[in-house]
């Protein structure tokens, strides 16, 4: 069958018509030539390829109360995703095949978009000895990455030893940067702000300190390190060192620590709560300049979904963590786009291309061009919406941005040529 | 004003409207009959998630003299220990008609977030909570340091007050800088760097590490309560180096001006942040400082239950 996307301007250059054939692009070509049985009528949207998340908390299995493999799919195909990777921190914990391959059975189950299970490093996440890796790697479920997101490795000698082992089948040590002994009970980024409130402080350093060991343990085992969610200026700086030097790094900001600060938590409301925390306007400058120049790799959501009771709290009850796949692009768009700091085609690296190529994704973040894989998004830039946390697919409602008036919206969504979103609104 | 969450919502003016009330309503603490009829026929609530029989029972004394009816909720041996939310505590207060919400709590905000989430329409009053502020500690001291310092009258304009220990924890510091330093006096903070937050260089006081310089022309000094459990987090080696460097004893206290006076919140720990001999010495105002803070909750539920017309943070 074949399927025809009229009017669609790919990476928001001329606009063509694609023409599917199955679960394949087949051609692009001038507006108005496009024949097919199937015809949906776009008006010069920009199409990306299908946006791929590195970073995302399903919670299935162990906590359906807050998130289901369905419920975060229908979000994440919302918010024009068509693979996500699952992190490992479920319960129970991902960190055998038999956990990897039921989550990726209900991903296919579900349908909205490729779900790529993430492997945990540790047994447990507990970081003291190394979960079946090469198993995960082995299994149906084929993972490529693993982390043991939620929590650092950080015994130096274990995420050496993950660093090595890893390299046998292609694959790559997610870290969560966060030294314990420095974060103990901490509560928000320490600085002005957390000596006025008087919230326990999460200094830069906690997470620099990590960052710097582990680019320097993957140059020594010659290793590829990720390093998600960076979130402070130096950071920035130890990853730009790293990549000078050519240390196999990449590393990911979440939409969030692109848009907001620290000063939210002045309204002690925990829905600003998150590991890591928001951190200062210079912090925020920082990660988007080294987004800009490439230094950071990919903008991943971390999307964190808790129930309501979890955040309808007093600030140091509250759990950690931020929806995002829904709001991911219009947060980009807000600080990327339309300060002119990313093009739509650099915006296509960062958001499909690169995630994919760090996952080993083989069928996602390929180039809009005959031949490829039908995994699409259509986004009309220009439109207005209010986010309205009862009106979100996810089954949380933790999202930062409620009652904020966003740009940019993802009006259709194809996975290997299938719509699973058409007019904003899910197609399955 | 609704609530009293913190002293950096107080303008000077509405800082004085309380010290001057406070004034007014200590004549009644003198009297054979100590009770005004104001807040008859209303209810305040104790709300207390940490233990602290001194701050509870001035709240309660200071309400009862306001003829109000006083609930004592505290955590122990109610539903809280059965683990219900702070929100359901707060429904369930909001359902028995509570007028005002005492609360003192160990988290940060949750006076903040007991104010302003929708969950209670009661008036709030901070009576402590986390490492974050202690709002009538500081009015009681700024009331203290009035009545010795400026004969009860007017600002603190000039004063130069000194805070020793552990500002990092403390929720008295907190208040203090920012009230001290609305009522014109100027604060130096003083700590082993470690007891000092980062950020601090933010604040409106100066910050010394040195002790003997730091009180060398202070009108008041001020001793924070440091817990032993401190050490154990390595903010000091020891008790004694602490009490050597940062303690108040006999001999530092005679190198103080002869005006300056001494004033802790209490509770002490005789022997490490102050001497047993200074503690009891006649330029301490520890005890004053606690009949202080009976006037002070006056004042403050007062004004803020609506007993006078104009009330406070008029807009």
């Amino acid at each position: 069958m074949k399927t025809v996307l009229r009017n669609v301007a790919p990476y928001g250059e001329q606009a063509v018509d694609v023409v599917l054939d199955g679960d394949r692009i087949a051609a692009l070509v001038p507006v108005g030539t496009g024949v097919g049985d199937l015809v949906h009528q776009f008006s010069g949207e920009v199409l990306l390829p299908g946006l791929v998340d590195l970073h995302t908390h399903l919670r299935e299995p162990g906590r359906e109360d807050a998130e289901t493999i369905l419920t975060g799919t229908r979000a994440a195909a919302l918010g024009g995703y068509t693979a996500v990777h699952a992190m490992a921190n479920t319960d129970p914990v991902a960190d055998t095949a038999g956990v990897v391959e039921q989550v990726l059975r209900l991903g296919h189950a579900a349908g909205y978009v490729d779900v790529r299970p993430v492997g945990a490093v540790t047994v447990g996440l507990k970081g003291e000895r190394l979960a079946e890796l090469g198993a995960m790697a082995d299994s149906a479920a084929q993972v490529r990455v693993f982390s043991d997101d939620g929590k650092c490795v950080s015994d130096p000698l274990l995420m050496r030893r993950a660093l090595e082992y890893v390299k046998a089948f292609d694959g790559v040590v997610a870290q969560h940067a966060q030294e314990p002994r420095l974060t103990e009970g901490a509560q928000m980024n320490e600085g002005v702000v957390s000596a006025r409130l008087g919230l326990a402080g999460w200094p830069a350093v906690a997470e620099e300190a990590i960052i710097a060991r582990d680019v320097l343990l993957a140059e020594h085992v010659g290793s590829r390190l990720h390093l998600c969610h960076l979130s402070t200026e130096g950071s920035v700086d130890i990853i730009r060192w790293a990549k000078s030097r050519g240390i196999n790094v990449t590393a990911e900001v979440t939409p969030h620590h692109l848009l907001l600060t620290d000063e939210l938590a002045a309204t002690y409301d925990p829905v600003y709560k998150v590991n890591p925390p928001l951190r200062t306007a210079a912090d925020v400058e920082a990660v988007r300049a080294g987004l800009a120049d490439g230094t950071i790799d990919i903008v991943a959501t971390d999307h964190a979904p808790h129930p309501t009771e979890d955040k309808d709290c007093e600030w140091a009850a509250a759990a950690m963590g931020m929806l995002g796949l829904e709001t991911a692009l219009s947060v980009v768009i807000e600080t990327m786009i339309d300060s002119g700091r990313l093009t739509w085609r650099q915006v296509a690296e960062r958001m499909s291309t690169n995630p994919a190529r760090i996952g080993r994704v083989t069928d996602h973040g390929n180039p809009l061009a005959a031949g490829e894989y039908a995994n699409l998004c259509v986004v009309d830039p220009g439109a207005a919406w209010l986010v309205d946390p009862a009106a979100l697919a996810s089954r949380s409602r933790n999202t930062p941005y409620a009652a904020r008036t966003m740009r940019g919206r993802v009006v259709a969504t194809f996975l290997r040529g299938t719509a699973t979103v058409l007019n904003g609104a899910l197609a399955l | 004003m609704q609530h009293l969450l913190s002293t950096a919502d107080l303008t000077r003016d509405d800082a004085l409207l309380i010290l001057d009330t406070a004034a007014e309503l200590a004549q009644i603490s003198d009297r054979p009959m100590k009770k005004l009829p104001t807040l008859r026929g209303r209810t305040v609530v104790n709300l207390f998630y940490e233990d602290s029989t001194r701050t509870r029972i001035s709240f309660e004394a200071a309400a009862k003299r306001l003829s109000a009816d006083v609930i004592n909720f505290s955590a122990k041996g109610s539903s809280v220990s059965k683990g219900e939310s702070l929100k359901d505590t707060a429904l369930t207060l909001q359902a028995m008609g509570a007028d005002a919400v005492v609360i003192r709590h160990a988290a940060s905000g949750a006076p903040h977030r007991l104010a302003h989430s929708g969950w209670i329409e009661s008036t709030v009053i901070n009576a402590g909570d986390g490492t974050h502020e202690h709002p009538t500690q500081a009015l009681l001291d700024a009331y203290t340091l009035r009545k010795h310092l400026r004969d009860g009258d007017g600002d603190l304009a000039g004063a130069r007050i000194t805070i020793v220990g552990d500002v990092l924890h403390s929720r008295v510091a907190r208040s203090n800088v920012l009230l001290l330093n609305t009522l014109g006096a100027h604060v130096t903070l003083c700590a082993p760097p470690t007891l000092l937050p980062v950020g601090v260089e933010e604040w409106p006081c100066a910050v010394s590490y040195a002790l003997d310089q730091a009180i060398a022309d202070a009108d008041a000094v001020m001793m924070l309560r440091v817990q032993l459990e401190r050490m154990n987090a390595s903010f000091f080696p020891s008790a004694h180096e602490y009490s050597r460097r940062y303690g108040l004893d006999a001999q530092r206290m005679s190198t103080l001006p002869t005006h300056t006076i001494v004033m802790h919140p209490g509770p002490m720990n005789r022997g490490m942040e102050i001497a047993a001999d200074v503690a009891d010495s006649k330029r301490s105002v520890i005890v004053e400082q606690v009949s202080n803070g009976v006037s002070v909750r006056m004042a403050v539920m007062y004004l803020l239950l609506g007993g006078a017309e104009s009330g406070i943070g008029g807009n």
